[in-house]
């Protein structure tokens, strides 16, 4: 303490060199509102101005129209592919959620030394170091017509035909989006689950609960935040997929961005904009809804 | 570094106008000698940006080019749809755009690429008739869709519109182009195949696929529907509204019949699918038939009575190039035409402008199987040695005349395109 009013006039001393406070921490969060300027609130402005331009095939006319948003709610396959964007956002979430969870309670629980906990999870990490694209089409092989799954049933002699819905169907698409999210839950929820004070098991465990009530009524509350944050993670990806449904579904099913990468593909710039502008108006209202049932600044 | 180059170009035009012509006339002459080129290029560097789709983007051009002419090309392969992105919103990213001619008719009203002046083309005489007149032979049909010829020329520079005749300005020089049909696993369909409708035969229910590009998935179906006997197109390549709605109303009900197994949209999608047996018919692209060959998997290139769609491509300069850039540029278009790059397409199944300067740089043989049709009297190798063909294969599909004498449309931009990808999005939808 002394040292510290030692130190205050000192400085003072040295006028100039000290900025007001309020300089100071302007200072101090303009390095990330720079970049976040530059590369997210600009961009974004830019979507949305464009959304309401006029195009053809060659060029975008600046102006202020409404037929892209018109077009874009007035069709129908707009409500379709939003729905069934949500089915896959839907049960790839419950799914990530209850496999999550579990994988993150054993690493947190099960697990005794810190690092092992940490080896385990580097190793839930490996299949990271390869391409998100090349995990997805390894399931090809293994689904495939006369893949291994196919072929493994037809010799058990459990089918006599090739199953044709393993590949190409929702039932591959979503199989392949829980494989490539699961880890965006596991992260947070372990996060949260290894801060428990483990006191406060061993008080339940005292006061008499059994190892279910423990779970349901310290553990999972206290996991909250974790799967709140996971969840932001799953459903924020699954929305803006299009290389998953596109390979998996064999391009036979529909997305929200697979709809807008078909429209920059001919160069439909502002419908594609109009578009993105829905998306992203649909996922920050999720978003915004998920927070509301967890404060997840409160426990952080 | 900017300044320095641009300093050297006032003097290096003059003195490179008198080689070039100087080459030129050598080239005139007939010896179709490469190193008749200036070389001047060497002691004053030139790099020449080129972007396009993979077909022609290949570093061996690239490497041959430095060789030959002492320029350097910086080479990025994309896909098409990345391409004409890139085309149209990106024009200073590149010097050389190495595009297809229904992107051009898409971005060439935006004033990204310069019309390029005749008289400096050295082997314009010898491209083929096809980008001229948009006929092989004088008594060929002309195709429907865009034909290369159709945009192929401008009255003057600064034109937003095409002329309908050859003028003394190309909008692209046309470098490569093929004919597509549907590929088949002859020993899974179990039936002649010759008609694009045979796609739609109940024994293939779940086994067949067709491209998910929008511009050009829809002109397949347009050629199976019509060869269905379903529909009759004004222009297959520019639908109206009505010739959409049906051909989207046929392709839902197709997919709801279960006819589809998936929709390919890369190249190594359509490999895959083919050479796993999740499809045994499909519109499928020729060096992926190959790719499928290679694999020891039998597959055919299946030619189809109602003919070929074809796409071809050319590469068009930047409007901002000038000055040395620019000389430098028509150098290197010369070049490509004259003879060794046609060739190195040629081997890889798709077709050269200039068919006689590359007829120079391949065997007897090599040109037999590729262009003439005929068996091969040896192996055929690849462009890059290896083995493709064995001797005594003869090309699916024929000769280059009975291929692109047989175009029946090309890959085109619609004027209702924003209506297709709209209902193509409905389609995919359902």
């Amino acid at each position: 303490m002394s040292t510290t009013a030692n130190a205050e006039p000192q400085k003072r001393a040295r006028p100039g060199l000290r900025l007001p406070l309020a300089v100071v921490s302007w200072l101090q969060a303009a390095p990330l509102a720079v970049i976040l300027g530059v590369f997210l609130v600009i961009p974004l402005l830019l979507i949305v101005v464009v959304s309401f331009w006029d195009y053809d095939f060659a060029m975008m006319y600046p102006g202020f129209y409404t037929f892209n948003y018109a077009e874009t709610f007035g069709s129908w396959v707009t409500w379709k592919t939003y729905l069934n964007t949500l089915k896959y956002a839907a049960i790839v979430w419950a799914l990530t959620l209850v496999i999550g969870f579990w994988v993150a309670y054993f690493l947190a629980f099960h697990i005794r030394s810190a690092a092992m906990q940490t080896v385990m999870f580097l190793i839930c990490t490996v299949p990271f170091l390869t391409s998100n694209i090349i995990r997805m089409i390894s399931w090809i092989p293994v689904l495939g017509r006369n893949g291994i799954v196919n072929s493994a049933l037809v010799s058990m002699g459990i089918v006599r035909e090739p199953v044709e819905w393993l590949l190409y169907s929702d039932f591959a698409v979503i199989l392949a989006m829980v494989h490539l999210y699961t880890l965006f839950m596991v992260t947070p929820i372990f996060n949260s689950l290894i801060r428990i004070d483990r006191a406060l098991i061993e008080a339940a465990r005292d006061a008499g609960a059994s190892s279910t009530q423990i779970l349901t009524n310290v553990i999972i509350p206290l996991a909250k935040p974790g799967m709140a944050i996971g969840t932001i993670f799953v459903v924020t990806l699954v929305m803006a997929d299009f290389i998953t449904v596109l390979v998996m579904s064999g391009g036979q099913s529909a997305s929200v961005a697979l709809m807008m990468r078909n429209q920059m593909s001919l160069l439909q710039y502002p419908g594609a904009a109009a578009n993105a502008v829905v998306l992203l108006i649909v996922v920050l209202m999720m978003v915004a809804g998920i927070l509301r049932i967890v404060d997840i600044r409160k426990e952080l | 570094m900017t300044d320095a180059t641009k300093k050297t170009k006032g003097g290096l035009t003059r003195r490179k106008l008198l080689k070039t012509t100087a080459a030129a006339t050598g080239a005139a002459i007939g010896s179709g000698v490469i190193t008749g080129f200036p070389t001047i290029w060497a002691q004053n560097p030139i790099t020449l940006r080129q972007f396009g789709t993979g077909v022609s983007n290949i570093n061996a051009v690239a490497q041959k080019c430095k060789e030959d002419l002492g320029i350097t090309l910086e080479m990025t392969a994309m896909d098409s749809d990345a391409a004409a992105q890139r085309a149209a919103t990106q024009p200073n990213s590149y010097d050389i755009a190495d595009i297809e001619y229904w992107i051009l008719k898409k971005i060439w009203a935006t004033g990204v690429i310069q019309p390029m002046d005749v008289s400096k083309l050295t082997y314009y005489d010898d491209i083929v008739p096809l980008f001229k007149t948009g006929k092989l032979t004088p008594d060929s049909e002309i195709a429907q869709g865009t034909a290369p010829h159709t945009v192929g020329f401008v009255n003057a520079p600064g034109d937003k519109t095409f002329a309908d005749a050859p003028t003394g300005y190309m909008t692209m020089v046309p470098t490569i182009y093929n004919a597509d049909t549907l590929g088949i696993r002859p020993d899974l369909v179990g039936r002649e195949i010759n008609s694009w409708a045979d796609i739609l035969d109940p024994a293939f229910k779940g086994k067949t696929s067709i491209l998910n590009i929008p511009s050009i998935g829809i002109m397949d179906a347009a050629m199976i529907m019509e060869a269905d006997g379903q529909i009759k197109y004004g222009d297959k390549g520019n639908m109206t509204k009505e010739e959409i709605d049906k051909t989207i109303e046929f392709l839902m009900k197709t997919k709801k019949d279960g006819q589809f197994r998936a929709f390919w949209k890369t190249f190594d999608e359509s490999v895959n699918l083919m050479s796993s047996g999740e499809v045994v018919i499909q519109s499928m692209w020729s060096p992926a038939v190959a790719a499928v060959r290679a694999k020891g998997i039998p597959c055919k290139y299946q030619p189809l009575k109602e003919g070929y769609r074809a796409w071809g491509g050319g590469l068009g300069l930047a409007s901002h190039l000038e000055g040395a850039q620019l000389d430098a540029a028509y150098e290197y278009i010369n070049w490509y035409l004259s003879g060794w790059v046609g060739a190195y397409l040629n081997r890889q199944g798709y077709y050269s402008a200039c068919m006689d300067t590359a007829k120079k740089f391949m065997s007897d043989n090599e040109w037999g199987y590729w262009i003439e049709g005929k068996p091969a009297t040896e192996d055929i190798l690849s462009p890059e040695g290896q083995v493709m063909e064995k001797t005594g294969a003869v090309r699916d599909g024929g000769s280059f005349e009975e291929r692109m004498g047989h175009v029946a449309c090309w890959n085109s931009v619609m004027d209702e395109d924003r209506y297709m990808v709209r209902r193509w999005n409905e389609f995919i939808a359902s």
